[in-house]
């Protein structure tokens, strides 16, 4: 065991510094074209798309330039790298790994500059976890596919341009094969006979959508991967998925600011911090989040040393969903009633921002796989426990 | 940046693993536990053989001289085989006096216990709710000659089968460990049997002992804290394997046992209860396996890093034991079964050198002075 950094290794994270304390005003302190220039800067040190190839306009960075990249713009609360957030996160992959050449010089140069927003069209109103049922179907007629079905839940829908999405084009009706006649495709959101329904959530966004499709001709050059190959398209591109640091500097962030706030709180007319429940959930979120981080250290010296994970990153997701919920809900706890304003009339800072993340750990515990398929996922691929 | 073990050291967790396979099975832990000492001399000098009793003693005084982080691969290991002996205490006693006594203290007492011809303990806590240096109560005052000592200390690990204890007591305004053999006039032990037959515990009486100055060793509350960190880390280690051995045969167990119609492990109350053991004991892996490296390698880390990893432990290892009986349903119930052992050793873990309770809350004073 080590845990130092190569010369090289600290070499880039002198870089990464360096370029941030010149180009990275902190969070009060950024103007209104910060984002545009912040986006050009970021783009011309080839940090977006950072472990893409160089071929396509990515930054080939390995993976430990990434863990620190990701590192210390989390430190420093940094904006993201691009705000094509689908494209950088699911669709680039993709069609790096699966796309033909004139698909990724026709798309990624797009989302390494940020032109246009991507989503991605999996869950259907009788889809969700079982997300190989998937039923919206696509016919081949001459050199198109014809889209007739619907997608919902789909984020960013109403900002964006594209979609990729899964369509069934084979084994209709049947369960069995349910995996195979899946295919992956990458729809404008212009063509007609598509319609957008934005879905207001709990909290009050209006981020994601129902999608309509009727009739909606997709030319074939748009198909991601072979006809029946989606599943794999999508399982390739889910894994790329890489560590959870930046994702744990986050989270230390948010016990340090909950931190601040018990400090400055009362509990039955007494500091808070004299609460000895209060003082012991605050170490468990510590002993989960550190929990999170080690794991995330144990699985990335595995996969340097090229041994393949198997689903170990569903550990730590189970982590964030429960930190997630757990969290707000504390900060809630703490503040009593003021910690049910939205406003920030009682003129503490955090109010009103603890109440909104109260109502947003769905993006997390929902969204990326609920903590029951989590949980089935270890249970069957890690411990070979029969499927339900 | 490395966070896993070298070739050596998985060589020696393999070495570890076939030894306690083939000399140590669970059938021959149920006779050994039963015995009077509660441990087998004849393995336990095998072990010396094999330079485990000297794991972290410096080649000089007999050792093999490797680090902390050694120590708990063989710890993980005996952990899942709930091997009994006194391999925890003697271990924290040799890398004690490895660390702080003098050239001459070694010279005496080290070699004896690296080679194995000597069973040490420590014995440091009065008050078991409080592992911590600042609630030693023994004391003595210190003369030209050394001291004399009378009182008791609790919770020994060992106590019975010991022959060299480390002592800690207090005089006016230092703290000090004394070297105690067990032939010195006055001393007497009284071991206590506790729910985990594997494990042996006693007190330790002191009545008018003399400890010469040689024997005496000037330390300070932080080198305390520090043996208590490490007993904390040691403990926790073995609390892996043995939480890994539930998760491993109640696994089995669910694969096999067939209820209405399917293997039981096909009912999500069964399965996502085994998929969050494997969360908990991952997670507790990986604090404590940082924890270790502290110890070694980045000792003003190891207050937090062993409480983050113990107090998790404490509370998920102890839920671990009881489900995998519950998962088990009448037979884990068993003597004959084996899952009971477990059980019982995740209910002796649990307070042993600081439960979660006191590591949580100390992790949040650490935090109020950083
Ligand atoms: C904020 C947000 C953003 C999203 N963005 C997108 C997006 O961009 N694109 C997209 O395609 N989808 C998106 N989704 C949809 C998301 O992928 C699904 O919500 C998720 O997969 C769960 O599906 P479902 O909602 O249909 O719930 P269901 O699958 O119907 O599940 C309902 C409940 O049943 C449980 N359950 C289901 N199956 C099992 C089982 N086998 N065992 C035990 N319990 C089970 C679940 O855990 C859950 O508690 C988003 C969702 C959210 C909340």
């Amino acid at each position: 065991m080590d845990f130092e950094y190569t010369q090289a290794e600290e070499t880039f994270r002198h870089e990464v510094r360096t370029f941030l304390d010149e180009n990275l005003p902190p969070k009060d302190q950024r103007g209104a074209d910060f984002m545009a220039q912040w986006l050009k800067k970021v783009r011309a040190k080839r940090w977006v798309g950072f472990a893409w190839p160089q071929e396509v306009g990515g930054g080939g960075g390995d993976i430990m330039q990434q863990v620190i990249l990701k590192e210390e713009m989390a430190k420093r609360q940094a904006p993201p790298l691009g705000t094509c957030m689908m494209g950088l996160a699911w669709v680039g992959p993709g069609i790096i790994q699966y796309g033909t050449d004139e698909q990724k010089t026709r798309f990624i140069p797009d989302i390494l500059n940020s032109k246009y927003h991507w989503c991605t069209g999996y869950s259907e109103p009788n889809v969700g976890s079982d997300l190989a049922a998937l039923q919206c179907k696509a016919i081949l007629d001459g050199d198109h596919y014809v889209i007739n079905g619907t997608k919902i839940w789909t984020s960013l829908a109403p900002f964006a341009q594209w979609i990729s999405m899964l369509v069934r084009t084979d084994n209709f009706g049947s369960t069995a094969t349910k995996h195979d006649g899946i295919t992956a495709l990458l729809v404008d959101l212009s063509s007609p006979g598509i319609e957008i329904k934005p879905i207001e959530n709990m909290a009050g966004g209006k981020v994601f959508a129902q999608i309509f499709f009727d009739n909606v001709r997709v030319p074939v050059n748009n198909r991601l991967g072979k006809e029946g190959q989606g599943w794999a398209v999508t399982i390739a591109s889910l894994a790329n998925e890489r560590s959870s640091i930046g994702e744990v500097t986050a989270m230390y962030a948010k016990l340090d600011s909950l931190k601040m706030l018990i400090k400055d709180s009362q509990r039955q007319g007494k500091p808070a911090m004299e609460d000895q429940k209060i003082r012991r959930r605050l170490a468990v979120f510590e002993a989960k989040i550190e929990a999170m981080r080690l794991n995330g250290l144990r699985y990335l010296t595995r996969q340097i040393k090229g041994e393949p994970l198997s689903s170990e990153t569903s550990v730590n997701k189970l982590h964030r969903a429960d930190l997630e919920v757990e969290m707000s809900d504390f900060a809630i706890d703490v503040l009593g009633q003021s910690g049910l304003q939205l406003g920030n009339q009682l003129e503490t800072i955090d109010r009103g921002k603890w109440a909104r993340e109260s109502l947003g750990w769905p993006n997390v515990v929902i969204g990326g796989g609920t903590p029951n398929i989590q949980k089935n996922i270890i249970a069957e691929r890690i411990l070979g426990l029969p499927k339900d | 940046m490395n966070f896993g073990f070298t070739e050596e050291q998985e060589l020696l967790r393999d070495q570890v693993r076939k030894f306690l396979d083939a000399q140590s099975p669970v059938s021959r832990v149920r006779e050994i536990m039963h015995t009077d000492e509660g441990f087998d001399r004849q393995i336990w000098q095998q072990i010396a053989a094999l330079g485990w009793l000297g794991l972290v003693v410096d080649p000089e005084y007999d050792g093999v001289g490797l680090g902390f982080v050694d120590l708990i691969v063989i710890l993980e290991e005996m952990g899942k085989s709930l091997f009994p002996s006194p391999f925890i205490a003697h271990s924290l006693a040799a890398s004690t006096l490895n660390e702080l006594a003098s050239d001459d203290q070694k010279k005496r007492h080290l070699n004896d216990l690296a080679s194995g011809r000597k069973i040490g303990t420590i014995a440091l806590l009065d008050i078991h709710d409080l592992p911590n240096a600042e609630s030693i109560t023994l004391s003595g005052v210190i003369h030209e000659d050394g001291v004399v000592l009378n009182g008791k200390k609790l919770f020994v690990m060992d106590a019975d089968n010991a022959d060299l204890f480390i002592v800690a007591f207090k005089d006016q305004h230092e703290t000090y460990l004394a070297l105690i053999h067990r032939d010195q006039t006055g001393v007497s032990t009284q071991g206590s049997a506790t729910m985990d037959l594997t494990k042996r515990t006693g007190s330790l009486e002191l009545d008018n002992v003399s400890v010469a100055t040689q024997d005496l060793l000037l330390t300070d509350d932080e080198n305390i804290n520090r043996l208590l960190d490490k007993a904390a880390v040691a403990v926790t280690a073995e609390m892996i394997g043995a939480a890994e051995a539930v998760i491993y045969m109640t696994t089995h167990y669910a694969k096999d046992r067939i209820q209405f119609d399917n293997p039981i492990g096909k009912y999500q109350g069964v399965k996502h209860r085994l998929a969050e053991m494997y969360v908990d004991v991952e997670s507790f892996r990986s604090l404590l396996y940082y924890a270790a490296w502290c110890v070694d390698e980045s000792p003003h880390e190891l207050p937090r890093s062993a409480s983050l990893a113990k107090a998790y432990a404490s509370d998920a290892f102890s839920q671990i034991g009881t489900d995998g009986v519950q998962l088990h349903g009448a037979i884990g119930f068993t003597q004959e079964y084996d899952m009971q052992l477990y059980l019982k050793r995740s209910k002796w873990a649990r307070p042993i050198f600081g439960d979660a309770d006191y590591h949580y809350e100390r992790i949040s004073q650490l935090q109020v002075t950083d």
